[in-house]
């Protein structure tokens, strides 16, 4: 069965364009494209040029999250048969672009880093594992399993407008997920490093984060339970 | 132009699990290391590990070490060396109850221990019965993993050198390593990390293969810096199968699917792994299950409509259980199969997964090489660990978690080893004048090409050839012809040609430096295959089957041994498999059943 759809790609490269343009293809798919990931490379073996980041294609590793349609997603895990006739790709919004559908992310992950990411427990471990209820890792589920492609932080308008300063919900879903780890011991300083304006407080609930997570995951419901523990804390 | 010239003590090529567990021991002690990777670390294909980690805890059940090192004796088919089987088992437990330390989000038993479920080949006391050993964050156990050990390199202040691939180990006239070049993605510049030590962790080359489990990054980068250096790749010939990929899709599913109680059935609904393994059922070795669903495909009882593959059953779970320990499997399902597995069966078929072979190392990490009689002289300056490297603990098959496993033992032993040996104070060894020109001519030659052919049509013959010639059933003849099929790619290889000639992150280039590494890979692979006339683990030939004198085509006399594949000369040598464990009793070798 012959399928024809039009591809309309973002197109930079800053080594010979003087500024950014949107390319039309045409790919011709024969079924065995399953997802938007597979039609990629597709289109690649027609213009090698074309750049995007991919590794695992099974939507765990986080490389080619873009802009599809209008809504952040992972190529990976788009089928195309819920996408239009035509498809428009465009980087991931907010982020400054490295080449075509590559973005520079260093901005995302200084604003993970800045949660400090890390377990921090600095009583001596016993020689086993230290002991947690199931209760107490349950709470960590819907939290750990954040693969950082950056789709929620990017379609966050509080994001694109203060990058540098607003955490971002990646970020503080992340922060949440230490907080929420009954082995770490400086949940007071976590609380801390958020008290501010901008940090955590740019979160206006608009949810985006929530609506392209292609893990299902929800920010929106993290960022609510920090909120509460900054509130009961005052 | 100059180089640019970076200055570490340590380089680790790969930021996967093995490479962040070294960098972490690394970092912790002080040196001054960098990571360089192709992804941004967690992005590496580790990530992707679904079903969990080996160690004897016994949290569930009875278990010690003793009977995690049978079973990887035996589940490597007696090709694994017994010291370094005896060194991985041993230190299991420490290296899991660490990563619980560093934050790893295990799951956990009602008494707060971590939750351990059956894999494929574990058994209590000496293959009696199937034992809970797989240590699980559900099925998304190298995510949580990999997550934690980046975490923690980021707490300790490791430098990375993110989205820069490694392209050639630079040796000295006494062939001592002393450094590797790398291009910078972004800016497509060259540069020269100056090193007293570079430990290879660049993962496996499974997309030598048309039908994989393994993400597009794996494509062999160290075996083939490895191979163009001098250095002769082990047991090649041993690929890994996994018995349950996603038909036509090839993403994997975990064996911790029938750890949990999934069954695997042929088109008569039959449980058909009760008849070939009585004891293990359907948690045999992965070698063993898949060469059963393959009879069964051959023999007519396979499912669907041409016949062509074996359904994995997960119904009676039910959906709790489902989604508490397998959401993935499940979102999976949904995703690649059309299909809810809470209510149906889904299609499976044996898919190429691991690479047991690599580059020769001790248990320290440290690279050995046959020289003047001794077949393990040490390479000075370099290490290799995890998939890339060949110990040897998986052998001729590797039993499922022991891949995880062997990435926190011996990556934490490489930079354990480097520290004991106090890397720190030591001088760094100069740069031989011409360190870059070897990388700088093969860029360049990619970057003044025209003519030639597209580096993916020449990628995507040679996984063809791979899939048909060394794939799970072999024949003497195909695997013959496999050679010079490989061969012939190999001159094709050398011709490739980009349009895009842009400095800025041009992932053609890229795919066309990782072409020259996956050849090596592949001709390591092939070679040593048709040469090894046998039967053994993953490496199955029609013409060698079961007789009284071989049991099931092993030919201990003549082929218990580990193959070193040399990419000057195409050339094959060999050296004795290490039967001595550190402290216990050999394995002698037995016929495998289960």
């Amino acid at each position: 069965m012959s399928d024809k759809r039009i591809f309309e790609i973002y197109r930079y490269d800053p080594d010979t364009d003087a500024k950014p343009r949107m390319e039309s293809y045409e790919v011709e798919l024969d079924g065995s494209e399953r997802m938007l990931l597979d039609a990629l490379m597709k289109l690649k073996k027609q213009d090698d040029s074309i750049s995007f980041r991919r590794s695992c294609r099974e939507g765990v590793c986080g490389s080619d999250a873009m802009n599809i349609n209008g809504k952040n997603g992972l190529a990976c895990l788009t089928n195309m048969r819920t996408l239009p006739q035509k498809v428009t790709l465009r980087p991931l919004p907010g982020l400054p672009v490295v080449r075509d559908l590559i973005v520079d992310m260093s901005q995302f992950f200084k604003q993970y880093h800045s949660i400090k990411p890390y377990i921090v427990n600095d009583t001596p471990p016993p020689e086993k594992e230290r002991l947690q209820s199931q209760e107490d890792r349950e709470e960590l589920n819907g939290l750990y399993e954040c693969i950082l492609c950056a789709c929620c932080s990017t379609s966050c308008p509080s994001f694109w407008w203060n990058p540098d300063k607003f955490v971002g919900p990646a970020g503080l879903l992340a922060a949440y997920r230490f907080i929420a780890d009954s082995r770490d011991k400086v949940k007071e300083e976590r609380l801390e490093n958020l008290e501010d304006p901008y940090r955590l407080f740019r979160c206006h609930t608009i949810m985006n984060c929530v609506d392209v997570c292609p893990k299902g995951l929800n920010p929106t419901k993290a960022i609510g339970k920090i909120k509460e523990m900054l509130v009961k804390r005052a | 132009m100059a180089q640019t010239i970076h200055k570490y003590d340590a380089v680790v090529v790969g930021a996967g699990g093995a490479g962040m567990r070294c960098s972490l021991q690394l970092a912790k002690a002080g040196l001054r290391v960098a990571v360089l990777s192709k992804v941004f670390p967690t992005r590496s294909h580790t990530v992707a590990a679904q079903g969990g980690i080996g160690a004897s805890l016994g949290n569930m059940d009875e278990d010690n070490w003793h009977y995690h090192f049978y079973d990887t004796v035996k589940g490597s088919d007696w090709l694994g060396d017994q010291d370094a089987i005896e060194f991985m088992c041993r230190e299991a437990p420490k290296v899991v109850y660490e990563l619980e330390h560093m934050g790893m989000p295990f799951d956990r038993n009602p008494d707060g221990t971590i939750y351990q479920r059956p894999f494929g080949g574990h058994s209590a006391n000496y293959g009696e019965k199937p034992v809970p050993r797989a240590c699980a964050a559900a099925d998304r156990t190298g995510h949580a993993m990999l997550h934690t050990l980046y975490q923690n390199n980021v707490r300790n202040k490791t430098q990375f050198f993110v989205e820069w691939m490694a392209l050639d180990l630079i040796r000295d006239s006494e062939g001592d390593c002393v450094g590797v070049t790398a291009l910078e993605m972004e800016t497509g510049e060259v540069a020269i990390f100056h090193a007293k030590c570079v430990l290879l962790a660049t993962g496996g080359a499974g997309r030598i293969f048309a039908a994989s489990t393994n993400a597009f990054i794996n494509t062999g980068d160290g075996l083939g810096m490895a191979a163009r250096a001098g250095i002769p790749l082990e047991d090649m010939e041993f690929w890994q199968f996994h018995p349950t990929g996603v038909h036509n899709a090839g993403v994997l599913l975990t064996e911790g699917c029938r750890g949990e109680g999934a069954i695997l059935r042929n088109k008569n609904g039959e449980r058909f792994m009760e008849r070939y393994a009585p004891k293990l059922k359907d948690l045999a070795p992965r070698d063993f299950i898949s060469r059963c669903m393959d009879q069964e495909i051959k023999e007519g009882r396979g499912c669907g409509p041409n016949g062509d593959y074996i359904q994995l059953d997960l119904t009676h779970l039910g959906g709790e259980t489902i989604m508490k320990r397998l959401p993935s499997v499940h979102e999976i399902g949904k995703n690649f199969a059309n299909v809810d597995v809470i209510k149906e069966p889904i299609p499976v078929v044996p898919t190429i997964h691991y690479q047991m072979g690599g580059i020769p190392t001790n248990i320290h990490g440290q690279v050995v090489v046959p020289k003047n009689g001794n077949p393990n002289t040490i390479v000075n300056g370099l290490y290799a660990i995890g998939e890339a490297s060949c110990v040897s603990v998986h052998g001729a098959n590797r039993l499922g978690t022991n891949s995880l496993l062997d990435l926190l033992v011996f990556g934490r032993a490489a930079g354990n080893h480097l520290v004991e040996t106090a890397l720190g104070s030591k001088a760094h060894k100069s740069l031989p004048a011409d360190a870059a020109d070897y990388s700088l001519s093969r860029v360049a030659v990619l970057d003044n090409s025209s003519g030639g052919e597209y580096p993916q049509d020449v990628a995507n013959d040679l996984r063809k050839t791979m899939q048909l010639h060394a794939g799970v059933f072999r024949t003497q003849a195909s695997m013959d012809e496999g050679v010079e099929k490989v061969i012939a790619i190999d001159e094709r290889a050398k011709h490739l040609s980009l349009k895009d000639k842009s400095k800025v992150f041009n992932t053609a280039r890229i795919e066309a430096l990782e072409v020259a590494n996956l050849m090596e890979a592949a001709k390591a692979t092939m070679v040593s295959a048709a040469a090894r006339k046998e039967s053994r683990g993953a490496h199955t030939v029609d013409d060698y089957g079961d007789t009284p004198e071989h049991p099931l085509g092993r030919n201990d006399q003549e082929w218990m041994k580990h193959s070193l594949w040399y990419s000057e000369g195409n050339r094959l040598d060999y050296k004795p498999v290490n039967l001595k464990p550190l402290t216990v009793e050999s394995i002698p070798p037995v016929k495998r059943t289960f």
